[in-house]
């Protein structure tokens, strides 16, 4: 159990999360009955698809992909002693300096391209729910059944 | 990154995803959702994305639960599902 954590689950824990809260996401869009548990499924399988791509900028040991080229040299000498890692030495050098090496840092590319992927997502989704609202007043009801009804009968008669 | 935040914040967050889809109320699932916004803002700051933990700080835990709450409260509260 132990090894299979540390071998298996471990390395690529966000990988497994990012697949299990993706067939959430897809489980709610098909199976739920309501329209608004339909959308926040849809979130979700928005949010599990980032977390993917967030997921592949990470490296082990680096910080935040922020240039901080002026006034770090004295406190990269001090931590210098005090590091542990090699990860950490190799940082701690870098500081101070006006090129780091970007082993130290984030990848940030992903992250800026899923900077756009959320901001179209909260506008898909306000347009959803707008269509949502709309559809509650045509057919007084929100459930995906009682809708399909309707509409096999006729339509509303208005 | 941290391991042990990682997977804190991983494990609350299909928990939070499970629960705002399983409860039958949809103004407490708008609110879980908004709960759920927040947790995956946490995870972005942990994993070194704090642009992104900023813009889902403001779009995901504030913008989209304040819509759904509008939604809910010009339809109707329950649920079927």
């Amino acid at each position: 159990m132990a090894e299979f954590f540390e071998q298996t689950l471990q390395p690529h824990f966000n990988f497994w999360i990012y697949v299990i809260l993706m067939m959430i996401g897809l489980w709610a869009l098909i199976a739920k009955n309501n329209l608004i548990k339909k959308l926040i499924g849809m979130s979700i399988f928005q949010t599990a698809i980032i977390l993917f791509y967030v997921s592949l900028g990470v490296k082990e040991d680096a910080t935040i992909p922020i240039l901080d080229p002026y006034g770090q040299a004295e406190h990269a000498a001090a931590d210098a002693e005090g590091a542990e890692t090699e990860g950490e030495k190799k940082r701690d050098s870098y500081i101070g300096k006006k090129s780091p090496d970007p082993d130290t840092m984030a990848n940030p590319l992903p992250h800026v391209l899923m900077l756009t992927a959320i901001v179209v997502g909260v506008a898909t989704l306000g347009v959803a729910l707008s269509i949502t609202q709309m559809i509650f007043k045509e057919f007084g009801s929100l459930e995906e059944d009682e809708i399909l009804e309707i509409v096999k009968g006729g339509g509303v008669d208005d | 990154m941290i391991f042990a935040f990682d997977i804190i914040i991983l494990v609350f967050l299909v928990i939070a995803a499970i629960i705002s889809l399983s409860v039958k109320d949809l103004l407490s699932a708008s609110m879980i959702f908004g709960i759920y916004g927040f947790l995956i803002c946490l995870l972005w700051a942990e994993m070194g994305a704090v642009d992104v933990a900023f813009t889902e700080a403001a779009v995901g835990a504030g913008i989209s639960a304040v819509l759904m709450v509008a939604t809910v409260f010009n339809t109707k509260r329950k649920s079927s599902d």
